[in-house]
């Protein structure tokens, strides 16, 4: 098996970890580092196509996954910062009790 | 060169499904941190070293101490965790059910592919020819990611922080 077809498969496999886990389990921070986990395994697809695609001269792919991590950063910041705004209106943090929007 | 990589996969995947398999919030995080570790040594066997540093600060440094204390700071006595029964065994099932159909419907569109590595090996890309790039054609880009940086962090700031009126809620 050639080692582009080896990144992918690890790559979808840890995408599939990370949508488990975030299905999973009922905990707001749990969910949110299944998503993470998810975007990492985009970053890795992004790095197997800039290492074994037709074009390794370009930087392209290293520059995205740069700017991925920047993003995923903010999302990890913001997402923490309200996993703490809801634990203070309801004391935990499992996503089944807050329900208070639900219509 | 291949062998190498499937070391690092299995590794990554066990630390993954390790954490997520884990009762206690903390232990999860710390396996996950093992996880995104596996992750920036797989950047370096691809040849992106500065994107492993990268990995290593970001996400084994700083998302995984954000995340300790979130867990810290949202713990509560012996309720930390989920208390027993409230994911129920339903919904355990139909997430693995989504995930593992996912994988599958991935893993088929990979192995059915046509997928040849190019013949030319990547020129490995050196740390000044990066910052190069990201201060030549990338600099738009990197100004508008610094920005939303600096937005992200005044919102978290703003939603965390606790207000005069919420104040006397917290306390009961």
């Amino acid at each position: 098996m050639n080692p582009l077809t080896l990144c992918l498969l690890f790559s979808g496999a840890l995408f599939a970890a990370g949508l488990a886990g975030a299905l999973c389990r009922g905990n707001a921070i749990l969910v949110l580092l299944g998503i993470e986990l998810m975007l990492n395994a985009a970053n890795v697809n992004f790095i197997a196509f800039w290492r074994f695609g037709p074009s390794p001269a370009a930087a392209t792919g290293v520059v995205f996954v740069l700017f991925a991590i920047a993003v995923a950063a903010a999302e990890a910041a913001v997402g923490l910062a309200l996993v703490i705004a809801v634990y203070r209106h309801q004391r935990n943090i499992r996503l089944a009790e807050a329900v208070r929007l639900k219509g | 060169m291949t062998s190498v990589l499937v070391i690092l996969a299995g590794f990554t995947l066990a630390a993954a499904a390790v954490a997520f398999a884990l009762r206690p919030l903390v232990h999860c995080a710390l396996c996950l941190v093992l996880a995104w570790a596996g992750v920036a040594a797989f950047y370096l066997w691809a040849g992106a070293e500065f994107l492993a540093f990268a990995q290593v600060l970001v996400y084994v440094g700083a998302i995984s101490m954000v995340v300790l204390f979130a867990v810290l700071l949202t713990r509560r006595q012996a309720d930390s965790d989920e208390a027993p029964g409230s994911g129920g065994a339903g919904r355990i099932a139909a997430g693995l059910a989504v995930a593992a159909v996912v994988a599958g419907v991935l893993g088929r569109a990979v192995l059915g592919a046509n997928l040849a590595p190019s013949p030319v090996a990547a020129r490995p890309l050196d740390v000044r020819r990066l910052g190069a790039e990201l201060a030549g054609a990338y600099a738009p880009a990197l100004l508008v990611a610094g920005a939303l940086l600096t937005v992200a962090l005044i919102g978290a700031v703003v939603i965390a922080a606790t207000d005069a009126e919420t104040r006397g809620e917290d306390r009961r």
